[in-house]
């Protein structure tokens, strides 16, 4: 992967595949340019035997083929930096994933279009499930809730292309004041 | 500063467009995107918004662009399928944004895939 922002694509996409109503994205950078990353969902959940086996390459859900590299490649990219990633699941309650990384190691991945890929989550699943997206650094904060916009919207799907420029230039324009300079 | 008023116009503005496609169903046409770890990695998601962006700009109200998961065949991703009502799914392989604009105008709009683009083209060579 270029980026962060498509790591966080991919992770997210095992959410909406494990049937999640709502995935909370996180970005947030501190003071030590450490970065925290978070994709939680409300989905299925996975047991423990499952668990171990998405932390190798050679694991996966599909019966299509025996690999499954999305999760591992993450791990790669955050261990590179002198971070790593954990996963916390629960069967029945949902899966919550995080990676550190660091952002002033020369091996950190930029960040990349976060508001593409939350924009390319929406239009692929209008019918949901909702993300939040929660994004931090020493300059500020943002939110962005999908469930607002679907509220707005009163039964407009999402994956109009209107309602895709829009999303994008409103998630754009509320990310560069806390990250531009800082990790963006 | 985005504001949910401006939602509310595109809102009343698809509404009126949604009554145009509801009329005729089967005129619909689908563009699907590979959106697996493959594909993302090959660029997949710049692919899915140069045509979301394309099909704003020309307001084309009866494409509906979604995604898939990986079909098996990663080594020629960005893979798109489109599908025109009535006619077989073409596949298009190893897409860029900058080939998007060529498929909208010639396949989307004017009915005729771009042979040089699609599967058949990439394994024939």
């Amino acid at each position: 992967m270029r980026d962060l922002s498509l790591h966080i694509l991919d992770l997210a996409e095992n959410s909406v595949r494990a049937r999640a109503s709502l995935v909370r994205i996180g970005v947030s950078v501190d003071e030590s340019k450490l970065i925290a990353l978070t994709i939680a969902d409300d989905g299925c959940g996975m047991d423990a035997e499952l668990l171990a086996r998405v932390m190798s390459p050679f694991g996966t859900t599909r019966t299509t083929r025996k690999v499954g590299m999305g999760i591992p490649l993450m791990a790669q990219n955050a261990r590179l930096t002198g971070g790593d990633i954990a996963i916390e699941s629960q069967v029945g309650t949902g899966t919550t994933f995080t990676a550190t990384l660091h952002a002033d190691s020369i091996d950190c991945l930029p960040l990349g279009d976060l508001a593409g890929t939350v924009v390319s989550l929406v239009t692929a699943n209008p019918e949901g499930p909702d993300f939040l997206l929660q994004c931090s650094s020493p300059k500020g904060e943002m939110t962005f809730d999908t469930r607002e916009v679907r509220q707005a919207l009163g039964g407009v799907s999402l994956n109009e292309p209107e309602v895709a420029a829009w999303m994008l230039e409103a998630i754009r324009e509320e990310l560069e004041p806390i990250f531009g300079g800082v990790i963006l | 500063m985005k504001s949910m008023a401006e939602l509310e116009a595109i809102r009343q503005r698809t509404l009126q467009r949604i009554n145009l496609r509801k009329e005729d169903d089967n005129e619909n046409i689908r563009v699907v995107v590979g959106m697996a770890t493959c594909g993302i990695a090959a660029g997949a998601r710049p692919v899915m918004m140069a045509f979301m962006d394309e099909i704003n700009k020309r307001t084309l109200s009866k494409v509906t662009v979604s995604q898939t998961g990986c079909i098996g065949m990663c080594r020629l991703e960005p893979m798109v399928d489109v599908y025109l009502p009535g006619k077989e799914k073409v596949t298009y392989v190893h897409m860029t944004p900058e080939k998007v604009g060529r498929v909208v105008a010639e396949h989307i709009v004017n009915g005729r895939p771009v042979t040089e683009y699609t599967i058949g083209a990439a394994e024939d060579k």
